[in-house]
């Protein structure tokens, strides 16, 4: 049996990806978010937290036609930027990394909401700037919710199907992912392929998750 | 040294209410603001350490203005170089106690600075733990120590010494008062406790919902200058039991326990807990050499 490594190349480097995007993206975002005193937070927190509970395929099919040549956005991406986002591995990346981001955001919110407000008064009036305060203050004392954030997202992208599906197609070395090839060996009745790429997102997944219990049991002692 | 006067709503568990208050503080003073929870106090010392933002006012400091509502100053909290200490201590937890202390020194600052901390509060053993192995008194010096490491010029101290047992608070008191002298700091303190102000403040401010009600040096506010008695102690009540006509009074007066004798009326306003003055008139005491 020969296997094609492809699919799962694909799907680590569509993690990996999205993970380095939503680190960029969603720290800042989710420091803004602890802070923030203003009137629409909630209505921006509901939206950071629609991919948790809306079908993956509503996110995709709004995203298709968002990508969509046909329509404005996907005509302005492609003036601007040349880019084609839908059937193409950087529309994966976008869907993702929006598919992802409440994995992300929400526990290192969450710790930022619980560290003591004093923390921060206290470095400012030492004379330290903002910066000098997240990098130095902040984000070392919440090491913890940052690693189970960053590996959520990571292996909640491993994972996905319903959205990749909608807008990224079936394409080879392009769109198709593990998960999508293992949809599609067992629709050609190749089980063994299936079991294989099923196996090893299984045992990835696992060994991830066990990681970052570990440290974290490690951490609290 | 300090010359501020300043206005700031404040939402307070009995209502609202304004903090409207003028205050002066020579340089070197040693200043308590005294009152019960929920006047102001901490939001004053915030609105000094620029913390919070006062609505109206101004604030100068050695002819320097930190806030001028008119003129729409406001100095940040980086460029007012003060000392604050606070309540819960506000350690760093990722860093050891030495990292806590250099963390607090300002650009260029020589890091023996942070060693003679370390020594003179006898922290040099504790320098490579972190904080959350430390108990409250060794935090409570490492807290002052970070507060001295950045060179303030003015030190806000929060009720610092809240949460120590009386042993240890006697023994934070007279390191701070070394270390004020030391200095030569100017400093305001909140407190709720009498003993603590008498021993380290040279003027108490009392504080009634936002506003400064009285203010002079603590035996003088503190009795009223009702009372010409040559002994006067202030303690804690820690036990009230009726007697025949009269109740007798348990009171902790400083690390001595004191029974005294009270009239039922006077013990009436009294519970377990409140702190006392006892004063003694027209007494002869005995003299015994030591």
């Amino acid at each position: 049996m020969i296997i094609d490594w492809q699919p799962l190349l694909l799907t680590f480097k569509l993690a990996s990806v999205t993970t380095a995007i939503l680190l960029c993206i969603g720290l800042p975002f989710a420091w803004w978010l602890a802070n923030s005193k203003m009137r629409f937070k909630p209505v921006i927190e509901t939206l950071v937290s629609m991919p948790l509970v809306l079908p993956p395929s509503v996110l995709g099919f709004y995203l298709l036609l968002a990508f969509s040549p046909a329509y404005w956005f996907g005509q302005w991406l492609d003036r601007v930027a040349g880019l084609r986002l839908a059937f193409s591995f950087e529309g994966l990346v976008v869907a993702s990394t929006i598919f992802s981001f409440p994995f992300l955001v929400h526990p290192i919110q969450a710790a930022f909401q619980n560290l003591p407000r004093s923390l921060t008064d206290a470095a400012l009036v030492l004379g330290k700037s903002q910066w000098q305060i997240f990098t130095r203050v902040l984000l070392p004392n919440i090491k913890p919710a940052l690693l189970s954030g960053t590996v959520l997202a990571f292996a909640h992208t491993l994972g996905e199907f319903g959205v990749v599906l909608m807008i990224g197609g079936n394409l080879p070395n392009q769109t198709r992912v593990a998960s999508i090839a293992i949809y599609d060996e067992v629709e050609s009745l190749n089980y063994a392929a299936a079991n294989v790429y099923a196996g090893v997102l299984f045992l990835v997944s696992f060994l991830i998750l066990l990681a970052v219990y570990w440290l974290n049991r490690r951490a609290a002692k | 040294m300090i010359q501020a006067s300043l206005k700031k709503q404040l939402h307070g568990e009995q209502g609202e209410f304004q903090l409207a208050l003028s205050l002066h503080v020579a340089q070197g003073e040693f200043v308590a603001l005294f009152g019960p929870s929920g006047v102001g106090k901490t939001t004053l010392l915030r609105c000094l350490a620029g913390l919070e933002q006062p609505e109206q006012g101004s604030i100068k400091v050695r002819g320097d203005t930190w806030f001028d509502s008119s003129n729409r100053i406001n100095l940040a909290p980086q460029q007012r170089q003060v000392g604050y200490m606070f309540q819960d201590y506000a350690l760093f937890p990722n860093m050891t106690v030495y990292g806590n202390l250099a963390f607090a020194l300002r650009k260029g600052a020589d890091k023996k600075r942070v060693y003679d901390l370390l020594d003179m509060m006898d922290l040099g053993e504790l320098q490579h733990r972190k904080p959350n192995t430390l108990s409250g008194g060794q935090k409570q010096r490492v807290a002052l120590a970070r507060a001295l490491a950045s060179e303030p010029s003015l030190l806000l101290l929060d009720e610092p010494f809240s949460a120590l047992d009386a042993q240890i608070r006697v023994r934070m008191h007279d390191e701070l008062l070394r270390l004020q002298k030391h200095f030569g700091l100017t400093a305001i303190i909140v407190s709720h406790d009498v003993g603590e102000v008498y021993k380290l403040a040279s003027r108490v401010m009392l504080m009634q919902s936002g506003a400064i009600v009285q203010q002079g040096i603590p035996i003088e506010v503190f009795s009223a200058g009702q009372t010409t008695g040559k002994f006067r102690f202030t303690g804690e009540i820690l036990a009230i039991e009726p007697m025949d006509i009269l109740c007798s009074l348990t009171v902790l007066v400083g690390n001595q326990i004191v029974r005294v004798v009270a009239m039922p009326d006077e013990v009436a306003k009294l519970n377990v807990g409140d702190a006392v003055m006892l004063v003694s008139k027209a007494f002869n005491p005995m003299i015994i050499k030591l």
